[in-house]
């Protein structure tokens, strides 16, 4: 297998075995978008071998750690990825996303006239009915959600 | 728990498929409620028939007042709620026009029913939105019985659909039931056929492409061991169904009307179609209907529409005589 031509970090975070073409996603969810404040950089690798799967995106984010409700929803739309912090050019902690029994708060419903969309004082609320591939279901209005990515909160 | 605060988690109160106590519970969804449970509904609900005829007369729920909610129009769901609760002796409290009232005033569904609960014993809602009951069920400490959310889910509808077939061909097994009309918006369509067929029912369903049942709802059908048929064609089906569900091509739920305009009027049950049935197929309809079922329909021996209208009252009875605990 050939060498990936990123260099290792020093410090931040590596989002390995991310789902093939869902890094832009996970990127969003880390707020790397047009006219954010991002001062360090970020690299980003699609449609790489993986020993796992056969194909994987990678996302490597330099000086930052990621915080538990950014894990959270990369779980929601890459199940099978994993997290690893890195200090000083070693992986100080690794661990792969977990997917909840329930997803409170990361998620709004898709269907457009269930009630969580209108001014109700809840937070959106999903039973998970699959792990893999993710597969939601509104607690309310007892619909399956069309696009995880898209309906990120 | 305190007034006005949301339970902690979504759940069904007193929900126990091991004993039959239904007291307190919230009936949002018919899955809410076990095989047996259901069973159980359907066969209080008979002894509720002559106090539903008004033959015979109990007060188990007197003192005990329900709460209507109607942010929809409604007609038989509404009367046969009001009429059951009546029978029982309790009495009716009613939100009134919506236009009218604090909602109108941009008050949320989480206000009006923290307001509404501190008023009754039990509430019966029916909203536009899908999940507004279950919305309704967590804010409220009294039991929410669900009468219609947008195009979601109507479980009375189908326990009194249930009870109808039930009384009439005495039992589910190997029944042949065809479904005809919008089995896509049909809110009582889906419910209907998951319920059947967890009864063990052969279903057919008859519709126009566009809008037939959703896969969502035929998978569910199919994991309760049916396997059923989809057609567009209802001649087809009638020689050997013992049940013909007819539901209205509803004009309200449909985003473009120019879509409406292409179905409307695609099916019509009249005598001419009958005349292939067996003599006891049984003709169903929710109600209203437009032109689905010609009126010529009414005096045969097939059309029990207004009987299956005449059990919203036994079922409902059944339901908030349950839920509220009342001794018979």
């Amino acid at each position: 297998m050939r060498e990936f031509k990123v260099t290792p970090i020093r410090n931040g975070t590596v989002i390995d075995h991310i789902d093939c073409g869902m890094a832009l996603k996970v990127l969003r969810i880390i707020g790397m978008r047009n006219g954010s404040n991002v001062q360090s950089p970020v690299s980003v690798l699609m449609h790489v071998p993986s020993h796992k799967d056969g194909w994987k995106d990678v996302v490597k984010v330099e000086d930052r750690e990621l915080d538990p409700r950014e894990v959270d929803k990369i779980a929601l739309i890459a199940p099978k990825a994993t997290i690893n912090i890195i200090r000083e050019f070693n992986v100080a902690e690794k661990y792969n996303v977990k997917m909840p029994e329930r997803v409170v708060g990361k998620a709004r419903c898709s269907n457009p006239n269930c009630i969580t969309n209108q001014n109700e004082p809840v937070e959106p609320e999903f039973v998970v009915e699959s792990k893999n591939p993710p597969v939601l279901r509104c607690i309310y209005c007892d619909r399956q959600v069309d696009d995880i990515a898209e309906n990120l909160l | 728990m305190p007034i006005g605060h949301p339970k902690s988690q979504i759940r069904t109160r007193g929900f126990n498929h091991e004993s039959m106590n239904f007291k307190g519970m919230d009936i949002v969804s018919i899955r809410d409620l076990s095989q047996e449970q259901i069973e159980h509904v359907l066969e209080y609900s008979e002894k509720m028939i002559p106090y539903a005829r008004g033959d015979a007369g109990m007060k188990p729920l007197d003192g005990k007042i329900l709460a209507t909610l109607f942010f929809e129009p409604s007609t038989r769901t509404r009367m046969s709620f009001e009429s059951a609760m009546m029978r029982l002796g309790g009495s009716i409290t009613d939100l009134g026009i919506p236009s009218m009232s604090s909602i109108s005033k941009g008050e949320s569904l989480a206000d009006t029913i923290r307001m509404v609960e501190v008023y009754s014993d039990i509430i019966v809602i029916r909203h536009p939105r899908e999940g507004a009951a279950r919305l309704a069920a967590r804010f409220s400490s009294k039991p929410v019985i669900n009468a219609g959310d947008g195009a979601g889910q109507h479980p009375t509808q189908t326990l009194l659909d249930l009870f109808t077939i039930k009384r009439i061909k005495k039992d589910f097994d190997k029944l042949k039931v065809v479904m005809v009309g919008d089995l896509k918006y049909g809110r009582t369509a889906h419910s209907l056929a998951e319920a059947l067929a967890s009864f063990g029912v052969e279903l057919t369903f008859v519709a126009p492409s566009t809008l037939q049942m959703p896969k969502e709802t035929v998978k569910q059908v199919e994991k309760a061991g049916c396997k059923p048929k989809l057609t567009n064609h209802l001649e087809e089906t009638i020689a050997d169904a013992d049940v013909l569900y007819v539901t209205r091509i509803q004009k309200e739920r449909f985003p473009d009307l120019a879509e409406y305009q292409k179905v409307a009027g695609t099916y019509r049950v009249d005598r001419k179609l009958l005349r292939e049935a067996k003599s006891d197929l049984i003709v169903m309809h929710p109600l209203p209907r437009v032109d689905e079922i010609d009126p010529e329909v009414d005096t045969t021996q097939h059309a029990k529409y207004f009987e299956q209208a005449f059990n919203g009252v036994p079922v409902r009875m059944a339901l908030l005589n349950l839920v509220l605990g009342g001794e018979l």
